[in-house]
C-alpha cells in the first residue's frame, strides 16, 4: 500500500483512538480481558498520529528503551509484523508491556503530543502489534549469537529474570531459570489477573524464550532447594541474577486480622490466578464464597485494584475501595481507577480501619474505621491522613484483602549471607550494573527496589544482562545492532 | 512429574509414599516440609518430610487420606507420579543437646515427628519417645520409634494396645514421677498439641510444637499460613512450622483451619462419588 507522506498538521488533526473494551455491565460477570485491542485500521491511524520526532524522547521514557518512533512508523506502513519485530529487538514481553506498563508515567508521559494535545497511544500499539504477530502464528524468533559456553542461573520467572534470561541467550549465554512455583511467569501468573493479561499470552510469551534456548525448571526454591554457592561451585554456573521478586505480604498490625475471610492481597490473587479457585470445585482450591456479600479492599494500588474488580466478579454485592487517602494520592494507574469505577466498585476515601470484628465463630462481620482528613504533607510529599475526631463507624463486610505492600522474602539473606541486603531486606546492587556485594551476583526487580512495576523489574533485568555479558566476556553487548 | 518409588500402608488409610526428589533428599533437615500437587487441577498442600535416602535421591512422606488431595494421593501406588513437589521448605527443627526430651507424636503426627526424635538421638539427647494412637491397628512406626528411644511408649485411647490413656497422662506419669524433663515437642491433633502445651507450662519446660495451617505457596508469599505467636503474626511456611508451644495462640489455629470447611466437605464428596462410579466400571 502506498502511503502518502501526511504533514505534521494532518496528523496532529487526528483524535487519540480509544482502546475498544467489553461493557462495565457484561465485563463484571466474567474474567475475560477488559480491553479488546486495536484493529488494523485503528492502529494505523493511532501509529500517523506519530510526528517522527528527530530525538524520540520517549524512547529514554521507556525503561528498556524500545525503538518506538521505529516501530510506530512500521505500523503506519501497515508492516505490522516488522513493527513486532522491531520491538523486540529490545523487549521479548510486548504483548504483555503493552497491557500492564504504566505508559502515562514513562513513555507517553515525555511525548511531544502530551503537552498540547493527547500522547501517542504507545503502549495500545505496542500490545496490537504483539497481538498480530501472535493471532498470525509467526512468532518471529529474534537472532542468538555464536554460544558462549558460559552458564547464567537465573532465580525467578518474573518479568525481571525472564528480560535477564532473553537478553543473555541472544548473547549466546547458556541460561537456566529456577521457579519456585509449578507454573512460570511470577507475579505475571499469580498476581495479575486474566481480565487484565490473559494467561494464554504470558505462557506463549514464555514459550518463545524456551525456542531461544532458554531451560526453565520450575518448583525449585534457591536458598531451600539449592543455594547460591551451590549453583556456582557444584553446578558449574558462572554467574546469577535473583528476580525474586517482592515477599511476604504486610499486615495492618490491627485487632481480628486473623478472623475468616480476612486475606492478604497476595494470598486471594494467588488463589484466584494460580489456582484457579474461581473454577473450584473443578480445580480444587476453593477461596471464600463473595457472591452476594460485601467485600472491603484495603489500599490504593494497582493489586488493590486488581482484587477488588476481582471480587465484584466474583459476585460480590458491594465491593469497596477503603484508602486513607484522597483519590489524587493513590498509587494506581487513572485507567485502573476508571475501569473499577465503571465496573461499579465503591470507593470509601479518607478512611482508615482500626479494628476487624468477627462473630462467636470467628468469621469477619465487619471492620471498624475512622474519617480522616487530609493534613500537612508527609515524608512522601503527600498530604498526610489525621483522623476526625469521634467519627468512627462500622462497615459491614464478609470478605476484606489487605493490599498494602509487600516485605522481601528473607531467604537470599539467610542463605547466602554475602550478598548485602538493606535495614527493609531488599538487596543492595550497584544501579548502573545491578551488581550485588557477593562477586558474579546481580540482582534486579522488587527485591532490589521494593514493590514496583513490571517494567521497571524488566528494565534492571536487562541492565544486569549487560553487565553479566561484560563480566564474562570481556566485551559490552551492542543491543542496537540487533 | 516426579516418580513414586513405593507406596506401602503402614496402618490402615495411612500410607508411605518414597518419590524420586533428589534436590530435596539432599538438602531437607528434621522438621522440614514438602509442598505437593497431586494432580493437574490439585491443591497445593503441605506435607512434612518423613525421611530421605539422598544416596537413591528419594524423599519419604506419610500420609493420612483425610480430604480429597490426601485420599487421591493415597491411591497412588510405585511407579505413578506426583505432578508437583517442592521443598525442602520451612525452617529446620532446632537441634541440641537439651538432656532429657520427650518427643510426643498423636496419629500421624508421629511420623513428622520421627525424624526429630532421629536428630535428637543423633545430638546426645536422651530420648523418650510417645507415640500415641486412637486405636493399636493405627500404631504407625512402632519399631523405628522404639530403635531411637532411650525410653518407648505406646499410649492408645481405647487401651487396646500400650499404655491406656491420651499421651498427656503418659507425660503427666513421667513428670509425676520426678524425672527432669529439659525439652518437649510434641505433633498431632490441635487439641492434643494445646493439652501438652498446658501440661508443661507450669513447668516451664521448652515445649515446642509443628504447626498444620492450611498454605498456599509455603514460600512466604501468600500469607495464608499466618499464626498468631506471642501475640504476633508469624508464617509457619518459613517463620515455622515449629514454634514455642506456650506462645502458640490454639485456637486461632483452628478457627482458621476452618475456613474451607463446607468446601472441603462438598471436594471429598465429588470425589467419592467418582470413585464410586470407577468401581463400578
Amino acid at each position: 500500500m502506498d502511503v502518502k507522506p501526511m504533514t505534521t498538521k494532518e496528523r496532529l488533526a487526528i483524535a487519540r483512538q480509544p482502546m475498544p473494551a467489553q461493557d462495565p455491565g457484561e465485563r463484571v460477570h466474567n474474567f475475560k480481558e477488559v480491553n479488546l485491542g486495536y484493529t488494523p485500521e485503528l492502529a494505523q491511524k493511532e501509529a500517523m498520529r506519530c510526528i517522527q520526532c528527530k530525538d524520540p524522547v520517549c524512547i529514554k521514557g521507556c525503561p528498556v528503551n524500545i525503538k518506538i518512533d521505529k516501530f510506530i512508523k512500521l505500523i503506519a506502513d501497515g508492516n505490522f509484523l516488522g513493527a513486532a519485530k522491531k520491538i523486540k529487538e529490545d523487549n521479548i514481553l510486548p504483548a504483555i508491556c503493552g497491557r500492564v506498563c504504566p505508559q502515562e508515567d514513562q513513555c507517553e508521559k515525555v511525548c511531544v503530543l502530551t503537552k498540547k494535545y493527547t500522547p501517542v497511544a504507545i503502549g495500545n500499539l505496542e500490545r496490537f502489534v504483539a497481538d498480530y504477530e501472535r493471532e498470525h502464528g509467526e512468532i518471529e524468533l529474534p537472532d542468538v549469537k555464536p554460544a558462549t559456553g558460559k552458564k547464567v542461573a537465573v532465580i525467578g520467572s518474573g518479568p525481571a529474570g525472564l528480560s535477564c534470561a532473553n537478553d543473555l541467550a541472544r548473547l549466546g549465554h547458556a541460561v537456566t531459570v529456577f521457579e519456585a512455583l509449578h507454573e512460570l511467569g511470577g507475579v505475571l501468573m499469580y498476581g495479575i489477573p486474566e481480565f487484565r493479561l490473559p494467561k494464554d499470552i504470558v505462557k506463549t510469551e514464555i514459550e518463545s524464550l524456551k525456542k531461544l534456548g532458554v531451560e526453565f525448571v520450575t518448583n525449585t526454591v534457591v536458598g531451600r532447594s539449592v543455594t547460591i554457592d551451590e549453583l556456582m561451585q557444584e553446578e558449574g554456573f558462572d554467574a546469577v541474577f535473583i528476580g525474586v521478586g517482592a515477599g511476604l505480604p504486610w499486615f495492618m498490625g490491627i485487632p481480628g486480622e486473623n478472623l475468616l475471610g480476612v486475606y492478604s492481597a497476595n494470598e486471594f490473587l494467588t488463589r484466584i490466578n494460580l489456582m484457579q479457585s474461581y473454577t473450584f470445585p473443578e480445580n480444587d482450591t476453593p477461596v471464600f464464597d463473595c457472591k452476594g456479600k460485601n467485600v472491603a479492599v484495603f489500599g490504593g494500588g494497582n493489586t488493590a485494584m486488581d482484587a477488588v474488580r476481582t471480587a465484584k466478579r466474583l459476585g460480590a454485592e458491594h465491593a469497596y475501595i477503603v484508602y486513607r487517602r484522597s483519590e489524587a494520592e493513590m498509587p494506581a494507574r487513572a485507567e485502573e481507577i476508571h475501569n473499577a469505577k465503571e465496573e461499579g466498585i465503591e470507593f470509601l476515601l479518607l478512611m482508615n480501619p482500626v479494628e476487624f470484628i468477627g462473630n462467636e465463630q470467628q468469621w469477619l462481620t465487619g471492620v471498624k474505621c475512622l474519617r480522616m482528613e487530609l493534613g500537612e504533607p508527609d515524608d512522601s510529599g503527600r498530604r498526610k491522613p489525621v483522623p476526625v475526631k469521634g467519627s468512627e463507624f462500622v462497615l459491614p463486610v464478609d470478605m476484606a484483602v489487605i493490599s498494602i505492600g509487600n516485605g522481601s522474602n528473607p531467604l537470599i539473606k539467610q542463605t547466602t549471607p554475602d550478598i548485602e541486603v538493606s535495614k527493609r531486606d531488599t538487596i543492595v546492587v550497584d544501579i548502573n550494573t545491578m551488581a550485588t556485594s557477593k562477586d558474579a551476583v546481580y540482582a534486579g526487580g522488587d527485591i532490589v527496589t521494593g514493590g514496583a512495576t513490571v517494567i521497571l523489574a524488566m528494565g534492571a533485568g536487562r541492565t544486569a544482562a549487560q553487565a553479566i555479558h561484560e563480566k564474562l566476556t570481556g566485551t559490552a553487548p551492542h543491543f542496537d545492532e540487533w | 512429574m516426579y516418580n513414586i518409588v513405593s507406596a506401602i500402608f503402614l496402618a490402615e488409610n495411612i500410607k508411605k509414599i518414597e518419590i524420586q526428589a533428589p534436590r530435596i533428599a539432599k538438602k531437607r533437615k528434621a522438621g522440614q516440609f514438602v509442598m505437593i500437587r497431586v494432580s493437574e487441577h490439585g491443591e497445593r498442600i503441605p506435607l512434612t518430610i518423613a525421611g530421605s535416602d539422598p544416596e537413591k535421591g528419594t524423599i519419604a512422606i506419610i500420609v493420612q487420606g483425610m480430604g480429597k488431595s490426601t485420599r487421591e494421593l493415597n491411591m497412588k501406588a510405585a511407579g505413578d507420579t506426583i505432578h508437583d513437589i517442592v521443598g525442602p521448605l520451612g525452617t529446620p527443627s532446632h537441634i541440641e543437646k537439651f538432656g532429657t526430651t520427650v518427643v510426643i507424636g498423636g496419629g500421624v503426627g508421629s511420623a513428622i515427628a520421627y525424624p526429630t526424635a532421629v536428630a535428637l538421638k543423633e545430638a546426645g539427647n536422651h530420648v523418650i519417645t510417645i507415640n500415641g494412637a486412637r486405636t493399636k491397628d493405627l500404631v504407625i512406626l512402632e519399631e523405628e520409634m522404639k530403635a531411637v528411644s532411650d525410653e518407648a511408649y505406646i499410649t492408645t485411647d481405647d487401651g487396646s494396645y500400650g499404655f491406656h490413656g491420651f499421651v498427656t497422662r503418659k507425660l503427666q506419669d513421667l513428670l509425676e514421677s520426678g524425672r527432669t524433663i529439659d525439652y518437649v515437642l510434641a505433633i498431632g491433633p490441635v487439641p492434643m498439641m494445646k493439652a501438652v502445651a498446658e501440661v508443661t507450662r507450669p513447668n516451664g519446660i521448652h515445649t515446642v510444637v509443628s504447626l498444620n495451617p492450611v498454605m498456599v505457596d509455603g514460600t512466604g508469599m501468600c500469607g495464608g499460613c499466618r499464626v498468631t505467636v506471642d501475640n504476633e503474626i508469624r508464617f509457619a511456611c518459613v517463620d515455622g512450622p515449629e514454634f514455642d508451644a506456650h506462645k502458640v495462640d490454639f485456637r486461632n489455629l483452628s478457627d482458621r483451619n476452618r475456613m474451607y470447611l463446607e468446601e472441603e466437605k462438598l471436594s471429598a464428596e465429588e470425589f467419592s462419588h467418582k470413585c464410586r462410579i470407577g468401581l463400578d466400571q
